[in-house]
């Protein structure tokens, strides 16, 4: 296979031309359209005062939920990596469920919970806390959806690592909390950055699990993307594209991000 | 570690309490239906400058817009609206039903509680390619209709039952006949939204179907927005009188302390002020001195009520819309 | 590893919490949505997702995910051989950007999607001449699910194939060997399995997809309704039992084929501690 000359220039073509249309088209008639009516629409668009608040809800969440499903994810990892016991198989897959169950399905199960009708719904009524339709139910769902990306990036990371080091400092006398920090954090720190990256990534993106509960109230429990779908459907095709440029950027970011992380660990492997 | 998670925990708490009341509210929501969200914005804006001008202090009217029957029932799930901008008697009485608004809420507001009012007419791509003149085109079969999902959408029931009302006076109620018309008609709708503006959308944006149903006021809306030479406005020869009613959410409000400014923001809009505001945006109005300033704009209709051609809300929902009622039965054919 | 468990701490601290956070947050409420399912009983379960329009939104989905599902196989494989043998220009920036549609948010690919293939779109145009409709048909569907389920291919074969060993193609070449029999007989078997773990997470991936599907698929019953819509409507008319049964056939398909993943990935590992 590594002889024929035309057939790698085939396969490269194929591949380059595929890319081209499938993946890297979208993004750009996402920046396209957003700068098409020239910078200064752009930021107007962008400066738009329930677009604004949308973007300050998305960080808000993103603040919320990023050190949330870390702290999770780093618990869930020493736990699933470090240790074995029974079920282990099981609660791994459970973690994992967020992956592939549908957003949609995440956010109906959440207003079943919390919903006035739902579970607790009466409960939350009667002590007067609003989860549904605002601030904490969009945290809720959130945390659902990207719930394992941090403990996904970690488990593969710390099996391969194995204990013999842990052990090591925990027989000269470390305590828990220095073992983690001294020894298991610098051989993980790489990938949990990784993991909090796609995290908040993901965050800032979800559509459909928030879309279920969050009410739509403009310029207060609409997260970025459910403001692109509102602009969009309000004829607002600019200030839609114009709002999705914003995270797209964040995607970019996000893979920059990525590279430079595999950069430094390659390199620090190959330091080793 | 554990005291981060508790950490965690309690701030997950203040946040749900912070949210949940202040004192003096310095903003109330209106839930309203799906088509009428440039209308409030513009409702809004003259309202706070009103608002503050005769006196009071700063205020914020926050809006929430979806199918009007999907508002009514999130906030049964706890959407905390101080008042309801609906399209649809029904939707404020099943709020009324669950102790959410007045038992006597039509009577706190003129006309019924219903400022305004509009009507399902068509709507065509320019030039009207297909000749469709009335109800009776919408059963071809080389007609594709856009209308919302009457279930989740007061705009589509009253689409709905405007048809039935033209069926009903063309078959002189022979209710197989009635049935046979809709059903076709329905069955002339590729896609059915949960909204009045995502219908709106295929229709215009995507390009989906001949005609387009829904009210008056959302034809004015699409013709200014993309040209008014891109499409044109056919009155039926018949159409139903589809009242816009408003309530204060008293569960809500009374909690917050809002009472008094939501009151306030409801009977703004039958001022002349309001009334003008919501002519422009294609809305018929009460006012007779502003109906008439604008009465160029509303061509004349013959409209019927759903009190004389059904009987009032209460048996069209038992009858049309409630479970099993024809409306599954037609849908489920479909 | 087995004695780990007597020499490190933290055990207790850390599955506690672990359990606690996957019980709270993943567990009660997949469980409310079957408890709501089961309110029904089942003559009415059966009823509500045996109902024409459900199934018709499985078929749907399923045919979508299977044509997106199939194109990201070969054009997955493809990507991720030229990225693992091949040098060439750009090859690490190629690298960076199959990782896009994991970044991209599902309702900027639905927009941007819907944008290229709309009427007057880059691409709608250009397809409308020649009388392909791609948006608000189940060919949109397809692609946008072709779209944001290509990395899982591509980044579950990549390791794989860096470890296939070159040599042994070559030495089947010296004997002889044309390369598709190479390919047939020395990299496939190798590569199978993960090339179906990586194919059934955009598989799944695909089902449970919405953002960037409803934005593209016109959403017609019967003809580019997907099942995440037809649930999601049910909300919206507030039909909760039947949105949660129609939910929980979603979840325990994407629980099915997340435990045939699992198993398939399990597989790949020991086959390649085998050689």
């Amino acid at each position: 296979m590594k002889g024929g000359a035309g057939g790698r220039r085939l396969v490269l073509a194929i591949v380059l031309v595929l890319t081209l249309f499938v993946v890297i088209a979208p993004v750009s008639v996402v920046l396209v359209e957003g700068l098409s009516r020239g910078v200064g629409a752009f930021f107007g668009a962008l400066g738009e005062e329930d677009t604004l608040a949308a973007i300050r809800l998305s960080i808000v969440t993103a603040l919320v939920v990023v050190p949330i499903n870390t702290l999770f994810g780093i618990a869930a990892a020493w736990s699933i990596a470090k240790f074995t016991f029974p079920g282990r198989k099981l609660l791994l897959s459970v973690i994992e469920l967020p992956f592939s169950v549908s957003p949609i399905v995440a956010g109906i199960a959440y207003l079943f919970v919390y919903g006035g009708q739902g579970l607790l719904g009466p409960f939350l009524e009667e002590h007067d806390i609003k989860i549904m339709f605002a601030l904490p139910g969009i945290i809720l769902a959130s945390t659902f959806v990207t719930a394992p990306f941090v403990a996904r990036e970690l488990i593969p990371l710390m099996q391969l690592q194995g204990n013999d080091d842990e052990e090591a400092a925990a027989t000269l006398g470390a305590r828990g909390f220095q073992i983690f920090r001294r020894v298991t954090l610098p051989n993980i720190r790489w990938g949990l950055v990784y993991g909090i990256i796609l995290c908040n990534a993901r965050v800032l993106g979800e559509f459909g699990a928030v879309s279920i509960v969050s009410g739509t109230i403009r310029g207060e429990t609409n997260t970025l993307p459910l403001q692109i779908e509102l602009l969009y459907h309000d004829y607002n095709t600019a200030g839609a594209f114009a709002a999705a440029s914003v995270l797209t950027l964040v995607a970019l970011l996000t893979l920059a991000a990525k590279v430079a992380l595999e950069a430094k660990v390659g390199r620090g492997q190959a330091g080793r | 570690m554990r005291r981060l998670s508790l950490l965690t925990a309690a701030a997950f708490v203040a946040l749900g309490l912070a949210s949940a009341s202040a004192a003096e509210p310095d903003k109330i929501l209106n839930a309203s239906y799906d088509v009428s969200r440039e209308l409030f914005v513009a409702v809004n804006k003259a309202f706070v400058e009103a608002h503050q001008k005769a006196g009071g202090q700063a205020i914020k009217i926050d809006q929430s817009h979806a199918g009007s029957s999907k508002q009514a029932r999130a906030i049964l799930e706890g959407l905390k609206a101080d008042v309801v901008t609906f399209n649809q008697f029904t939707d404020v009485q099943t709020l009324a039903d669950k102790g959410f608004v007045a038992a006597d809420w039509q009577k706190k507001f003129p006309n019924d509680a219903s400022p305004y009012y509009s009507l399902p007419v068509f709507l065509v791509r320019a030039g009207n390619p297909k000749g469709i003149k009335d109800w009776n085109d919408l059963v071809r079969d080389d007609v594709k209709i856009v209308l919302p999902n009457p279930k989740t959408s007061g705009n589509a029931r009253y689409s709905y039952l405007a048809a039935t009302a033209y069926a009903k006076e063309a078959f002189g109620n022979d209710d197989a006949k009635v049935e046979a018309f809709v059903k076709k008609l329905l069955s002339n709708v590729p896609v059915f939204d949960t909204g009045g503006r995502a219908a709106t959308t295929t229709f215009v944006e995507r390009e989906v179907g001949d005609v387009l149903l829904t009210f008056e006021a959302e034809t004015s809306g699409i013709r200014k927005e993309f040209g008014a030479d891109k499409f044109d406005v056919v009155v039926p020869s018949v159409s139903l009188l589809a009242d816009f009613p408003v309530a204060v959410v008293e569960k809500v409000t009374e909690k917050r302390g809002s009472t008094k400014i939501a009151t306030d923001y409801l009977n703004f809009l039958y001022t002349p002020e309001g009334q003008t505001i919501l002519a422009e945006n294609g809305n018929r109005v009460r006012d007779p001195a502003v109906a008439e300033k604008f009465a160029d704009k509303f061509p004349k209709v013959r409209l019927v009520t759903v009190d004389e051609v059904f009987g009032g809300w209460a048996a069209v929902n038992k009858q049309q819309f409630g479970a099993d009622g024809v409306l599954d039965r037609l849908l489920a054919g479909s | 590893m087995k004695d780990g468990g007597r020499v490190l701490p933290g055990l207790r601290l850390s599955l506690g919490l672990t359990l606690f956070y996957a019980g709270l947050i993943i567990c009660l409420p997949l469980a409310m949505l079957i408890i709501v399912g089961a309110r029904l009983g089942p003559a009415e379960y059966w009823a509500v997702v045996s109902s024409p329009r459900a199934v018709a939104s499985y078929r749907v989905t399923l045919l979508s995910a299977f044509a997106a599902t199939a194109f990201n196989a070969v054009y997955g494989f493809l990507l991720a051989w030229a990225l693992v043998r091949y040098e060439f220009p750009g090859r690490r920036l190629l690298d960076a950007i199959v990782d896009l549609p994991f970044a991209l948010p599902t309702a900027v690919a639905g927009i941007a999607l819907s944008g290229l293939f709309a009427k007057n779109g880059w691409f709608g145009a250009p397809l409308g001449a020649i009388g392909i409709k791609v948006a608000y048909t189940p060919l949109g569907i397809a692609i946008a699910m072709a779209f944001t389920s290509l990395p899982f291919v591509v980044r579950t074969l990549q390791p794989v194939l860096e470890e296939l060993d070159g040599a042994i193609e070559e030495a089947a070449a010296t004997l002889g060997a044309r390369p598709l029999q190479i390919f047939r007989r020395v990299v496939l078997p190798v590569v199978v399995p993960a090339l179906l773990a990586g194919v059934s997470l955009a598989f799944a991936r695909s089902l449970g997809e919405f953002g960037a599907v409803i934005f593209i698929a016109g959403n017609q019953p019967f003809v580019s309704e997907i099942t995440a819509l037809v649930a999601y409507i049910r909300v919206e008319e507030y039909d909760y039992p039947a949105a949660a049964a129609i939910a929980t056939v979603m979840l325990a398909t994407a629980f099915v084929l997340l435990v045939a993943i699992n198993a398939l990935q399990a597989y790949a590992r020991r086959h390649e501690a085998l050689r």
